[in-house]
């Protein structure tokens, strides 16, 4: 479905991706995980072009991403954005009818379809008025999913969407997140920094280190098999905490 | 048709549509200087310059410029121009911080979902920055109603008129009128535009409705009676030029009330032009008519010296260098000279033993001169300096109707006073005689132009009944009237015609 190949990218002299290539198919979500700073968001925002790559291609269905006009290309992928994104002079509705009002649908089926997707995203309906500033984090971010969603893109891009939540809010979209996407069967890329987060969601989680891919696979495989020394201290955290977690519960039984 | 009282009308159509081309030409050049970069800084630049020049240097400017491309120099254009210059800094500033400061996120967002360039402009940076440009569109309305008023001067009407004409006519409640009106009418389109603002924030329909009806029926009664009055422009209007005095504004209401009642066509005044721009104007045809004086014309355009002081042979060389260098039909002498003269308090002229200019010599170096704003300029003050080897301690430019206060008062010692003002007399003022002849006689003359002996010389009939009707008493008493008795030029002007029809 996508695929990346030998994708890199400079700032003037400074690599921040180095020849990255890995695929994704479809319904599959694929978690692209590392520190600040290791080039997972330039990645993500080279395949909708965001960013313009230095060297490499992105194939979405076969078809050469570089071939279309940028905003058409864009009009296609659902984009989830870290600091959220939505346009606070717009209302809820207005902010999920853009990219279909992009793609000039019929006033009557934009409605239609904003009731449709934010009923998916549980948002209630007597909020579609409000401005963004008026709803709390945890809505935002919904309504942001929802305007991803809203022109039923085949493929979504995720950069750090739940990375500003308070822990309850987060596992709640997180939830709703995999529900939704098990339902319309998304092909998605999720970036993140929290290994956990990968570890609950990931079909597959890509690691990157320092511009560099360091290993891709299932989360089973990342913890039966790390490929080095980064990918295992990262992949040691949650399993240390889960050690501690357990040891907790067993003298709460006992 | 004419619901508001006519100089409020005049002011908003001058102020209300500088806005709007203010605002037409600045928040696309904003919007240009925001999105090529190298552009900011010059842009913003001329503008900044622009902004430094004195508002009133800036509308006097265009007079020139206007003339030098053959345009209307005088009354609405020139006024617009200048309202429109000055209006575009603070909405051009305010386009570009407005656009610089959008969240870059939000721009990054509104290309993630697949918006061109310019639908990112008009559905995401433009609705953002609103509320910075339309603070600068606040200002803009505030500075273009309030420096409006100075249009006056260039020959537009506006609230300007009252205030000029009370300045010279020393009438304070006319200042107060022409001021008040115009800080309440600032402040109410500023509250208009506000309240657009503030409604189309809140998505309040009912608030932005009223706010948006009330700008359109402004701007519809602006235009409606803007056409109207430029389409009589073109046809049936005699305009009649005034300088920045007293008597000027006596003779031009007497000339434009004799037309009209002798020919019918109406006749309007343009006020407090500047002495040469009053020339100006008549040459190129933007007023018909106005007064001007022999000496004047012999000095400042003829570059003649006071040599032959005989009153008639100056007035026939003048005739006939208006006539053969610039068209200009001299329609007669109304039959009294208003000559510049140095004159001073009688107690202090006669401590000091000065009677004639040449006993001022030896005074001069300790004393101070006060001038109108021509004054020190002409060719007059430069022949007297000449003539009688004068060198004051201090001269000082001030409006023609203060200097009269300031020479009684003893802030300045002599001034350059009119002849025919009456407050010579009445502040217990003495004229010192030109002994050596420097100052050229100064009869009062009807100019007119050529089109207006062409297209109405009935008016040119009307007005040549005017001749020999004024002599040098009549008009003091007239222009005393106005400067010390509180009335109006108009007024005095029609009972004037009226003792004179009567007479015919």
């Amino acid at each position: 479905m996508i695929e990346v190949r030998q994708l890199a990218k400079r700032f003037g002299n400074t690599p921040a991706v180095r020849e990255v290539s890995f695929g994704v198919s479809a319904g599959e979500l694929l978690v692209l995980v590392g520190g600040s700073g290791c080039g997972k968001t330039t990645t993500l925002k080279m395949i909708n072009r965001l960013t313009e790559p230095t060297s490499g291609t992105v194939l979405i269905e076969g078809q050469d991403v570089s071939a279309l006009p940028g905003h058409v290309l864009r009009r296609g992928i659902g984009y989830v954005f870290q600091r959220v994104g939505l346009f606070p002079h717009m209302t809820v509705e207005q902010n999920v009818a853009v990219p279909l009002s992009l793609l000039g649908w019929a006033a009557g089926r934009i409605r239609e379809r904003v009731g449709e997707v934010l009923e998916l995203v549980e948002i209630d309906p007597s909020l579609r008025h409000r401005r963004p500033a008026e709803l709390s984090g945890g809505q935002q971010q919904r309504v942001g999913v929802a305007r991803a969603l809203s022109s039923e893109p085949k493929v979504m891009l995720l950069d750090e969407p739940f990375g500003a939540l308070d822990p309850l809010t987060r596992d709640r979209l997180q939830q709703s997140f995999v529900g939704i996407r098990k339902r319309l069967g998304l092909t998605a890329i999720f970036v993140t920094h929290d290994m956990i987060e990968a570890l609950l969601l990931a079909d597959r989680i890509a690691v990157m280190n320092d511009g560099r891919l360091v290993q891709v696979g299932t989360p089973h495989e990342l913890l039966a098999s790390p490929a080095d020394e980064y990918v295992e201290r990262l992949v040691d955290t949650p399993r240390r905490q889960a050690r501690t977690f357990d040891e907790l519960m067993a003298g709460v039984a006992r | 048709m004419d619901l508001l009282p006519g100089y409020l009308t005049a002011h908003l159509q001058l102020a209300l549509v500088a806005l709007l081309v203010g605002i037409a030409v600045s928040v696309p050049l904003g919007v240009l200087a925001a999105r090529v970069r190298w552009l900011e800084q010059p842009v913003l630049g001329v503008a900044s310059v622009i902004q430094t020049i004195p508002s009133l240097a800036l509308l006097a400017a265009m007079v020139p410029l206007l003339a030098a491309a053959h345009l209307p120099s005088i009354g609405y254009l020139p006024a617009f121009i200048g309202l429109v210059l000055y209006s575009v800094l603070p909405i051009l500033r305010n386009t570009v911080t407005g656009l610089a400061t959008v969240d870059p996120a939000l721009i990054e967002a509104a290309r993630g979902v697949g918006m061109t360039p310019r639908q990112r402009l008009v559905r995401v940076e433009l609705p953002l920055a609103m509320p910075v440009i339309i603070a600068g569109i606040r200002t803009a309305t505030i500075w273009t109603v309030g420096i409006a008023t100075l249009s006056t001067p260039v020959g537009a009407t506006s609230l300007g008129n009252y205030i000029f004409t009370g300045l010279q006519t020393r009438n304070q409640s006319a200042i107060l009128v022409g001021c008040i009106a115009a800080a309440v009418l600032a402040l109410t389109l500023d509250g208009l535009v506000r309240l657009v603002a503030v409604g189309w924030e809140r998505r309040h329909r009912g608030l932005l409705g009223v706010a948006l009806g009330a700008t359109a029926l402004l701007y519809l009664y602006t235009g409606v009676t803007l056409g109207r009055e430029l389409l009589r422009t073109q046809h049936e209007r005699i305009l009649v030029g005034a300088k920045t005095f007293t008597e000027q504004y006596v003779l031009s209401e007497i000339l434009a009330g004799q037309m009209m009642h002798e020919t019918g066509t109406p006749a309007e005044v343009a006020q407090a032009l500047g002495s040469t721009v009053a020339f100006d104007a008549l040459r190129t045809g933007d007023i018909d008519v106005y007064v001007d004086y022999s000496g004047t014309i012999w000095a400042t355009l003829m570059h003649r010296e006071a040599s032959p002081t005989n009153r008639s042979d100056v007035l026939s060389e003048v005739e006939q260098f208006l006539r053969e260098r610039h068209g200009i039909v001299v329609v007669g002498a109304l039959g009294f000279e208003n000559a510049y003269a140095l004159a001073m308090r009688r107690e202090r002229a006669e401590r000091l033993r000065v009677r004639r200019i040449s006993d001022l010599v030896l005074h001069a170096p300790t004393l101070s001169i006060g001038g109108d704003y021509e004054f020190f300029g002409r060719a007059e003050w430069r022949a007297i300096r000449e003539r009688y080897g004068l060198g004051f301690a201090t001269e000082r430019s001030m409006d023609s109707s203060l200097m009269y206060q300031a020479v009684a008062q003893g802030n300045v010692d002599v001034i350059s006073a009119f002849s025919t003002d009456g407050r010579i007399a009445a502040l217990e003022l003495v004229v010192l005689e030109d002994d050596r002849g420097a100052i050229p006689p100064y009869d009062a003359v009807i100019l007119a132009s050529e089109r207006l002996r062409r297209r109405h010389p009935e008016a040119i009939d009307a007005l040549r009944r005017l001749v020999g009707t004024i002599d040098g008493d009549a008009m003091r008493r007239m222009n005393l009237a106005v400067d010390e008795g509180g009335q109006s030029p108009t007024a005095v002007a029609r009972a004037f015609l009226e003792a004179l029809w009567n007479r015919e």
